[in-house]
């Protein structure tokens, strides 16, 4: 389905369910998740950095360093193409992960190693296996698409002074690491401030906390810091971005397997 | 002083008996709050250096106890048909429910890595979306069978059991966190036998460990001390024929129990399976107490005195000997502090507070029962003959004969003493009618062992694991340690990089082997790690920084001895050929290993001190150093021969054993505080020779020690009974140690009075006759 014709009807749905309570929780979460994806559709590509900080219980610290590469990738059936590319542990450096990302079906995947000097296609159906040995999965870490969870709206509730939708998702994906999540959506500008996840026997796991965000293009909200702490190892994860840019005209030929290669 | 408390209590019987019952029920409120603990790192104290070795390694690894499943068809085919393997599926994705599971790992969701030209195919090896046909069997099979990580772990060589490991990590929040775990675990079993009853399912691991500790506490709490019950009912009948005096018996051994057990609530401190012995124990010394008062009793009730002044003479009598005979009992039983084994703390006070307690009210709430009771007279007119004189006439009779027999039977024993091996196999705490046991002995015989030893090889800097050169000897130890015949599994990481490297050439066999360069390593290792499942990740073998890896090296059955070598011998040959790295080595096995030793040593101190203390006490009791230092001989000797007895016909010495010294001490002693003070009162009061002052002694004290030492025999022998070695070896151990105890206080100890007096007999009797000789303070 086209996305202006999707976030045409998301919007329809969430102005008249303003005053309307027959709407069901379920239609009000899903109302919610497409009217934040409606708000994010159209920034094109972008680039970032990222700072990884992984640290366990006894306060050992250990750092990872990569830039990464998104486009936009229209379709209810797949996410976005992303190209990641780890400067950082050194023994890595160069080593690039090419991804598309698919909604209900295992990602694409090839990563480039350079101690090899060959592109590999990873074929898996895991993305919830933990992302460099961080506390963050795969499956944490890739594009927001409507159609990767159903949706039930919990509550409103203020959280850090700013009245949130309090909405819970279930992952659609057979292979997810999770029973479900629960989202702290911010009302006004619809950016997920915090998420708890539940691990597959519905026990609290993880808490993802979003700060700093900031605004690009007077549109694209993005948070600097990201903050996941693992209930149950007691290790946390530290995401610091940096150095955000959109629409720097990347097209599919910046994400392709021969771009791999090219990519350091 | 005696007679003046006599009377008191007497006079206040009823406001004793007031106050008894409210503090009773007082401490008995406690008796709420007593819990089992469920962990068998309770075996261990804070600063047990093994202990702490272990957790930091399970700090910088993964934290996590474990329920291992073992399923075997029962026809003996393998395990590779599509019954089983849907089996095993099933189990797998139903194990991710159990509470605190962190981890699942079996042949079904193994992630299996293969080449497909450039594609490196990432899947689980038999998961549930595989049609099971008879190619892709045999694939599974093949892949399963040659799999270093899988066989011996996962998988037995021929493919007859196989196993889902479950890993969890339990928060240490709650008390029955593992509870919920093994009975979840239980659960799971029955649903899977019910599912596929062509299987047999066993279950072992460090969380069934744990429960099995649980459950062996709270069988004997149910059995034992209900069979305790019956033994002392039986004897007391026997011994005291008055349903009064039995009944009042029980209410004050019941009274010292619920109060020793109710204070331990309060404490706080939780039972295990050492400490539940604790009420079995309390009953047998408590018995022995009552013994004492009511025979008194009965005996000058009997032969016409009216029930108070029988029973104020009973008291002025005993009053001293039970409150001396309790003193050295408790001493005996606080040396247990000096244990290594925070358990046997526990037992040590709980059973010091039960004896205290017993000491109290069987001079209280006891006299005030019987008074406030009818009891029925039975006119006797005098004792009937006494059957110890045949005893004593035999004794005096044969004094060279005894002297040197004794001897020599003392000095042969000994001898075996050092046979004498300590071992503390954890699963061998646990009898065959234990499932525990069994589940786990089938484990071990059938796929894998439970002893381990776990290697934290360290490689330097961050990211260092990589380093080639690291590599090299991590897989150089893991084929040496593979090599030893006591060897069954070694995992490591090395393998997984060799198949990596194959992987990554096609899957050409001849790649399989360590990558050479450290970029191209540490590559592979992004890599796969970039393609694993939530729950199957690198963390239980490399550490955050990348800098350390996990070595487990499974190990047979081995006793103590075996499981220190076996880690010298490991650890000699990192030190030689490891290239420089560091090691840490820890495991629960070396945890059990080295508590032995350390616990013998310092049980050793503290049974010197309660040694000195209770001589200290003797002298001052018997007015006599020279009859303290007589004392010594049968209060030391029949330890060091049931240790040597032991020696011959067991030679296995578990933790608890270390303890029997210590505490039998205290009792044995009662026997020779009331023979010593019976024939010094002989000698003293009325003058008697040496030969008639032992027939004296016999004649008063010859019967009552009898009875005691069978109540107490009887009492330690019913915790033979229990399903836990270390109490049943502490039972047997120290019903042996009393019985020797009364053959040295019988045979012996006489036959050195007589030998040792001879020679001093004239200055020893110028200076006793002058002192004011209130022999009746021991009674």
């Amino acid at each position: 389905m086209n996305k202006f014709l999707l976030a045409s009807i998301a919007t329809a749905t969430l102005v008249l369910s303003a005053n309307i309570d027959a709407q069901t929780a379920q239609e009000k979460g899903l109302a919610i998740a497409k009217e934040a994806d409606r708000r994010d559709l159209g920034w094109q590509d972008s680039t970032a950095d990222m700072l990884m900080v992984l640290s366990n219980k006894q306060g050992e610290t250990s750092e990872r360093k990569i830039r990464i590469k998104s486009k936009e990738v229209a379709g209810e059936d797949n996410g976005d193409k992303s190209l990641t590319i780890f400067d950082s542990p050194k023994d890595v450096k160069g080593t690039a992960f090419l991804s598309y990302s698919r909604i209900i079906t295992p990602d694409d995947q090839w990563l480039y190693l350079p101690a090899l000097k060959r592109v590999k296609r990873i074929s898996s159906s895991n993305k919830s296996g933990p992302f460099m040995g961080s506390e963050f999965a795969f499956e944490d870490l890739s594009s927001f698409e409507v159609g990767k969870y159903s949706y039930k709206y919990l509550r409103d509730e203020e959280f850090n002074g700013e009245s949130t939708f309090v909405i819970e998702y279930y992952p659609n994906y057979k292979h997810s690491g999770y029973k479900r999540l629960i989202s702290w959506i911010d009302q006004k500008e619809y950016r997920v401030l915090k998420t708890e996840f539940y691990d597959r026997k519905n026990q609290l796991l993880k808490t993802l906390e979003y700060q700093d965000y900031q605004q690009y293009l007077d549109q694209y909200w993005r948070s600097h810091k990201m903050l996941m702490v693992n209930h149950q190892s007691e290790k946390t994860t530290d995401l610091i971005w940096s150095n955000y840019q959109f629409k720097v005209g990347l097209d599919d030929s910046s994400f392709n397997r021969n771009s791999l290669k090219r990519s350091r | 002083m005696s007679a003046i408390l006599a009377n008191y209590i007497i006079r206040f019987r009823w406001l004793l008996l007031v106050i008894g019952i409210v503090s009773i029920g007082l401490a008995g409120l406690g008796a709420t709050k007593l819990g089992f603990t469920t962990d068998y790192r309770v075996f261990f104290d804070k600063g047990n250096e093994q202990l702490e070795a272990y957790e930091s390694l399970q700090n910088t690894y993964e934290k996590s106890d474990n329920v291992l499943f073992v399923i075997k068809p029962k026809n003996d085919q393998d395990v590779f048909t599509e019954d089983t393997l849907r089996a095993i599926q099933w189990l797998t994705t139903e194990a991710w429910q159990t509470p605190f599971s962190t981890r699942v790992d079996s042949i079904s969701n193994y992630q299996h890595t293969r080449a497909e030209e450039d594609d490196l195919i990432v899947a689980d090896l038999a998961g549930d979306e595989l049609a099971l046909t008879p190619s892709s069997i045999e694939y599974i099979k093949s892949v399963s069978l040659d799999e270093p990580l899988l066989v011996h772990r996962l998988v037995s060589p021929t493919g007859h059991v196989a196993a889902v490991n479950v890993t969890v990590k339990l928060p240490g929040k709650a008390l029955d966190e593992n509870s919920k775990v093994a009975q979840f675990s239980a659960n799971l079993k029955q649903e899977l036998q019910q599912k596929y009853p062509h299987l047999e399912v066993y279950m072992t691991g460090f969380v069934m460990l744990n429960q099995a500790f649980q459950d062996a506490s709270q069988k004997d709490m149910g059995t034992i001390v209900p069979l305790m019950f019956l033994v002392v009912l039986v004897t007391l009948g026997i011994l005291l024929r008055s349903i009064t005096a039995t009944f009042a018996t029980l209410v004050m051994i019941l009274a010292s129990i619920i109060t020793a057990m109710g204070l331990t609530g309060w404490l706080g401190i939780k039972l295990t399976p050492p400490s539940s012995s604790a009420p079995t124990i309390i009953l047998t010394m408590a018995v022995a107490d009552a013994v004492h008062v009511l025979v008194t009793f009965l005996q000058h009730y009997h032969r016409g005195m009216n029930k108070f002044d029988a029973m104020q003479e009973s008291l002025r009598i005993n009053l001293q000997p039970i409150f001396l005979t309790s003193v050295t009992t408790v001493i005996g039983f606080l040396t247990m502090n000096f244990s290594e084994v925070p358990p046997f703390h526990d037992l040590g006070n709980i059973v010091a507070i039960g004896v205290t307690a017993a000491f109290i009210f069987s001079v209280t709430l006891l006299p005030a029962l019987i008074l406030a009771l009818p009891v029925k007279q039975k006119l006797i007119v005098a004792d009937k003959s006494n059957s110890m004189d045949a005893i004593a006439n035999f004794v005096i009779g044969n004094r060279k004969k005894l002297l040197w027999g004794m001897t020599i039977f003392a000095i042969v024993s000994v001898a075996f003493l050092p046979r004498n091996e300590l071992n503390d196999e954890w699963v061998q705490y646990f009898d065959e009618s234990v499932d525990f046991r069994n589940d786990t002995d089938f484990v071990l015989e059938n796929l894998t062992g439970l002893y381990t030893l776990e290697f934290s090889i360290k490689a330097g800097e961050e990211g260092s694991v990589s380093d080639p050169k690291f590599l090299k000897t991590v897989e150089d130890f893991t084929q040496m340690a593979e090599a030893l015949p006591e060897v069954i599994h070694v995992n490591t990481f090395t393998d997984t990089m060799s198949r990596l490297n194959k992987n990554m050439h096609s899957d050409d066999a001849s790649f399989y082997r360590l990558p050479q360069e450290r970029e191209l390593a540490a590559q592979y290792l992004l890599l796969y790690e970039m393609s694993l499942p939530y729950g199957l990740d690198l963390n239980n073998q490399i550490n955050v920084k990348k800098s350390a890896t996990r070595v487990i090296v499974t190990a047979k059955n081995l006793s103590t001895k075996e499981t220190i070598a076996l880690e010298n011998k490991l650890g000699a040959w990192l030190v030689i050929n490891g290239q420089g790295f560091e090691f840490d080595v820890a495991s629960p096995s070396l945890m059990f290993a080295h508590i032995g030793e350390r616990n013998i040593v310092s049980m050793l101190g503290g049974t010197a001190i309660a040694l000195v203390l209770i001589s200290l006490l003797l002298t001052v009791a018997l007015r006599s150093k020279r009859m303290g230092l007589v004392s010594l001989v049968p209060n030391l000797v029949p330890a060091f021969v049931a240790f040597g007895i032991w020696g011959i016909f067991v030679a296995q010495v578990g933790m608890s054993l270390a303890m029997v010294a210590g505490m039998t001490l205290g009792i044995v002693v009662d026997d020779t505080v009331h023979f010593l003070s019976k024939y010094l009162r002989a000698r003293e009061e009325k003058g008697l020779s040496v030969e008639a002052a032992i027939r004296y002694a016999f004649a008063n004290v010859g019967r009552a020690l009898v009875t005691t030492t069978l109540v107490l025999v009887a009492g330690f022998s019913v915790m033979s009974f229990s399903t836990f070695s270390l109490n049943s070896d502490m039972g047997v151990m120290t019903a042996l140690t009393i019985s020797i105890a009364l053959i040295i206080d019988f045979l012996l100890l006489p036959a050195l009075l007589m030998t040792y007096e001879k020679e001093k007999q004239d200055e020893q009797v110028s200076t006793r006759i002058n002192r004011d000789s209130d022999a009746s303070l021991v009674g």
